[in-house]
């Protein structure tokens, strides 16, 4: 039985492993991938000042940290239910039952798919899967491919394929239906891709975003050139549509198809655009069902990627004992992620210590830092989260914090 | 044909691979220590990994971190597995589901 149990070995599981056992508990990690470091493992960008983000050795820098501190972790370890008792939490896997007196869920989150006509057809992935075949296993899922979607990460990840030395042909959108939604209509792919790209960790991004200050989006896209802008040298066509995926027995190219700003096709300027394989970035929402199977409450935050598990600021549920942190709780850049792990693994120790006061000012920094992180955050996935986490926090009802602490006094 | 990214600008080269042969569909394949059932394959081009119960289509790698169950193998005629999530090992027998 440990102190604390975590599922996931990402920016925030391993980070919370780390400060937590800094407060003397003993933690076990637990995730399903063969390598911890979780949706680290794959990023590769430059930061304004020019140095690389190299998330592989983020994340093994964070996992030799937690192992000197006498964190376990387990890898190769899937969950399929949990259940609280009297001591604390049960945890069933594939490898057994793990037992804790607090849970923290750090499970991030996943891609929403945009089922294009032919998706299913082998050579499709979402852009993640190409980011980690390339980047951690060292394969290219083929020597061409075509994006589709745009967006801050479809963007991020173009590039880094063609570090892999894939050679991405486009970026496109998806044909504007009901499942692509806000993905298929120009207008509002370029609104949002200029809104969000201040501080953009590419040059093209950073000049969308400041062109977004003085013109509306709905000039814009007008004056947005059929061929597309090219960024890190690809080709990115907020005016061409996929209308299919094509391939007998696997992917094989595109159909695609010129559309107008409003989202009309032009029918007569059908084509297939070949490639090896084909990526689908439809964006990513947090991944909560453990969350669900434990019966925790969930609000609909669009700003944060979807339903998230109601949490207060030390990233406590409203469920006793079970606290969350990182991409389960809204998606946010790692590094966000990271500093949320911090607090959630020192809010852990004043829970189990029951020594709130003690550790007051030592969360308080921790929170004040997730504060300070997201605000220098480089890439934004939606330009309200902060907002929506303050409105949020305000309204939240799990106040067990103050309720410990009132105990406290009162006893 | 390999697919491999044996020297890459930022992340360095691949040295001192371990290669070890495993057999899908008993068919025998190189690969490398501490790739998965699923990089190991996409590495040797091998694209499709199962057919569909119901329509006999191929289906292949989707999400690459498990969450989308696309990707399930048979290992060693007894487990059915997620490739993308399963480590290769030397001799492993890997057969497609139909």
């Amino acid at each position: 039985m440990s102190d604390l149990l975590i599922i996931g070995a990402g920016p925030a599981g391993l980070s919370a492993a780390i400060a937590a056992a800094e407060e003397g508990l003993s933690v076990t990690v637990i995730d399903e991938f063969p390598k911890a470091g979780g949706r680290l493992l794959g990023q590769l960008h430059q930061e304004p000042n020019g140095e690389w983000w190299n998330g592989i050795q983020k994340g093994e820098q964070l996992s030799q940290r937690a192992h000197q501190l006498g964190v376990t972790i387990q890898c190769e370890v899937s969950v399929y239910d949990i259940s609280q008792s009297k001591n604390g939490w049960e945890v069933y896997t594939t490898r057994g039952e793990y037992k804790a007196e607090k849970l923290l869920l750090a499970t991030g989150a996943t891609e929403s798919p945009i089922p294009v006509k032919g998706w299913t057809l082998p050579g499709v992935m979402t852009i993640g899967a190409a980011q980690i075949m390339g980047n951690v296993h060292r394969v290219k899922p083929g020597n061409s491919c075509i994006i589709i979607g745009a967006n801050v990460l479809s963007m991020a990840i173009a590039n880094e394929l063609k570090l892999c030395g894939v050679n991405v042909k486009e970026i496109i959108i998806p044909k504007a239906d009901i499942t692509s939604n806000e993905a298929g209509n120009p207008e509002q792919v370029l609104s949002s891709l200029m809104r969000l790209t201040h501080l953009a960790p590419t040059p093209i991004l950073r000049q969308l975003g400041k062109i977004g200050k003085m013109v509306h989006p709905k000039i814009a896209i007008r004056l947005f050139p059929k061929k597309g802008i090219r960024m890190f040298d690809i080709p990115l066509r907020l005016k061409t549509a996929a209308l299919e995926i094509v391939g007998d027995r696997f992917a094989t190219g595109v159909r695609t198809v010129n559309i107008k700003a409003n989202g009309e096709i032009d029918h007569t300027s059908e084509k297939v655009v070949d490639a090896d394989f084909v990526c689908i970035a439809g964006g990513l929402t947090p991944l909560s069902e453990l969350a669900s199977i434990i019966g925790c409450s969930f609000k609909y935050i669009p700003e944060l990627g979807g339903h998230v598990p109601v949490h207060n600021e030390q990233m406590q549920t409203n469920i006793p004992g079970l606290y969350v942190a990182g991409n389960i709780t809204g998606i946010e850049s790692a590094k966000v992620a990271m500093a949320q792990g911090r607090v959630a693994g020192l809010a852990i120790a004043a829970d189990i210590t029951n020594d709130w006061e003690q550790m007051e000012t030592s969360i308080n920094k921790a929170i004040e830092n997730v504060n300070i992180t997201r605000d220098k955050a480089l890439i934004q996935f939606h330009p309200g989260i902060s907002d929506a986490r303050k409105k949020f926090y305000q309204k939240s009802e799990v106040n067990l914090t103050q309720i410990s602490k009132i105990k406290k006094r009162e006893a | 044909m390999t697919m491999r990214v044996e020297c890459h600008p930022v992340l360095g080269n691949l040295e001192n691979q371990r290669r070890i042969t495993i057999y899908y569909d008993d068919q025998a394949y190189q690969a490398y220590e501490g790739d998965t059932i699923a990089s190991a394959m996409m590495a040797e081009g091998v694209k499709t990994l199962r057919y569909h119960e119901v329509s006999g289509k191929g289906r292949g790698v989707y999400c690459n971190i498990g969450h989308c169950f696309e990707c399930r193998v048979c290992v060693n005629e007894e487990k059915i597995v997620r490739a993308c999530l399963t480590p290769v090992s030397e001799g492993m027998r890997i057969h497609s589901l139909s």
